[in-house]
C-alpha cells in the first residue's frame, strides 16, 4: 500500500503552468545565470527531435564558464497536459525543468519574447542579465553548444 | 485557342518558377512581402491536376491565401475554420487558395498524393496547391503553417493587405475572441483597410528542402 503510494508519487510528473511574466521574473532573480529557454510542444516533430540536445546541455551545464539553466517551455494546450505532455515527459525521463506556458493570445505574447520571432517552433531564447537572443531554428547538440559558447563570449558578466 | 495560350503561359510560368529555385535556396534569407506590397504572381499544381494561381480567379475581389499542410497539428486545428472562411467569403469575392509549401522528402505526410487524400477526406471546397519548388512560400515570406496572406485586387494585380493568424485561439475555435482574417476581409469588402494588418501565431516551421 505504502510502496504503491510512493511509487505513484514518484511517477506522477506534473508540469506546472507559468505565464511569460513568471518566466521573466526568473531571469531577474538569476543574477549571473544564463537561461536557455526552449519553446516546444509534443506535437512538434522537429522540437521533439532536438529535445535530447537540451537534456544533454542540462546534464553538462557545469562545463560552462557561467551557471546555465535549461528550461523547456511547452506550448501544448491545457487540454493535452495530462493526456500528452505529462506522459511524454514521464516516458522520456527528461532531466531538465519543464513548464507549460499558460498564455492565450499568441499575437500579443510572441512579440514580448522577441519582435523578430515569426512564431514557428522550435525556438530557443538565450537570456543573460544583459542580452536576450531568440533563435528561430532547430539545433543539434553541437550547434547548441557552439551557439551558447558564442553567446557567453559576447555577453559580459 | 485562348485556353492553349493560357496553358502555354502557365507552363512558361512554371518553368520560370522552377528556375527561380536555383537562386533562392536559402529559406532564411528572403524577407518576403509586407502589408502594402504588390503580391507576387504564381501558378501551382492543384490537387485535381489543373494549374491554378491568383489569375484563375478572374472575378475575385481578393484572395485568402493560406500556407498550410497536412501534417501540422496547428494546420489540422484550423482546417474546419479555413473551410468556413471559404464558405463565407468565396461568395462575397474572397475565395481561399490553400498552398502546401512543405518538402515531401522532409515531411512525407505532405506529399502531393497525401494532399489529394486529405482534401478528399475533408471535402476541401477550395483549391489546394502544391508549392513543390517552395518558391511561392519564399517569395511571400511564409514562415509557418498556417500562415495567411489576404490579397486585394488592384487594376494591375494584387496587393497584400493582411499577414498573419486566422484568429486568436488555435486550440479551440469556440474560445476565439478576435477573428483577424474575417475582420480583414470584411474591412476590405467595405473599402477600408484592416484595423489589424499583421498578427503573429505559433505554428509549425515550413519543411524546407535539405541541402
Amino acid at each position: 500500500m505504502i510502496v504503491s503510494f510512493v511509487l505513484a508519487a514518484l511517477l506522477a510528473t506534473s508540469v506546472p503552468d507559468v505565464t511569460l511574466a513568471d518566466v521573466e521574473r526568473r531571469f531577474a532573480h538569476g543574477s549571473d545565470t544564463v537561461f536557455v529557454v526552449n519553446f516546444w510542444a509534443t506535437w512538434c516533430r522537429p522540437c521533439v527531435t532536438e529535445l535530447p540536445a537540451f537534456d544533454h546541455l542540462a546534464r553538462t551545464s557545469g562545463s560552462y564558464s557561467r551557471p546555465i539553466k535549461v528550461v523547456l517551455v511547452s506550448l501544448d494546450a491545457a487540454s493535452d497536459r495530462s493526456t500528452k505532455l505529462e506522459p511524454f515527459i514521464r516516458k522520456r525521463g527528461m532531466s531538465c525543468e519543464v513548464v507549460r506556458l499558460n498564455e492565450s493570445k499568441p499575437h500579443l505574447w510572441i512579440d514580448r519574447v522577441d519582435p523578430t520571432w515569426q512564431g514557428s517552433i522550435p525556438a530557443t531564447w538565450i537570456v543573460s542579465r544583459d542580452q536576450r537572443v531568440l533563435y528561430e531554428r532547430e539545433f543539434t547538440q553541437q550547434e547548441l553548444h557552439d551557439t551558447l559558447t558564442q553567446f557567453l563570449k559576447s555577453s559580459p558578466r | 485557342m485562348i485556353t492553349r495560350i493560357g496553358r502555354l503561359f502557365a507552363v512558361a510560368m512554371l518553368a520560370l518558377l522552377t528556375c527561380g529555385t536555383m537562386v533562392a535556396q536559402n529559406p532564411m534569407a528572403p524577407e518576403g512581402v509586407k502589408v502594402g506590397d504588390n503580391a507576387p504572381d504564381f501558378v501551382l499544381k492543384n490537387i485535381d491536376g489543373t494549374v491554378v494561381g491568383p489569375r484563375t480567379y478572374s472575378a475575385a475581389k481578393g484572395l485568402i491565401l493560406v500556407f498550410t499542410c497536412n501534417h501540422c497539428p496547428y494546420s489540422v486545428k484550423y482546417e474546419d475554420r479555413i473551410i468556413a472562411l471559404h464558405k463565407e467569403f468565396a461568395a462575397k469575392g474572397f475565395p481561399v487558395i490553400a498552398v502546401n509549401p512543405n518538402d515531401s522528402i522532409v515531411s512525407p505526410e505532405d506529399s502531393y498524393s497525401k494532399m489529394q487524400k486529405r482534401a478528399a477526406d475533408k471535402a476541401f471546397p477550395f483549391a489546394y496547391l502544391y508549392d513543390e519548388t517552395q518558391v511561392v512560400a519564399q517569395r511571400y515570406g511564409a514562415r509557418r503553417t498556417p500562415h495567411v496572406f489576404v490579397l486585394l485586387r488592384t487594376r494591375i494585380g494584387w496587393t497584400v493587405e493582411y499577414i498573419g493568424a486566422i484568429d486568436d485561439n488555435a486550440d479551440n475555435a469556440a474560445d476565439a475572441t478576435q477573428f483577424f482574417v474575417a475582420d480583414a476581409v470584411n474591412a476590405l469588402l467595405k473599402g477600408t483597410k484592416p484595423a489589424q494588418a499583421t498578427t503573429k501565431a505559433i505554428g509549425c516551421t515550413i519543411k524546407w528542402k535539405k541541402g
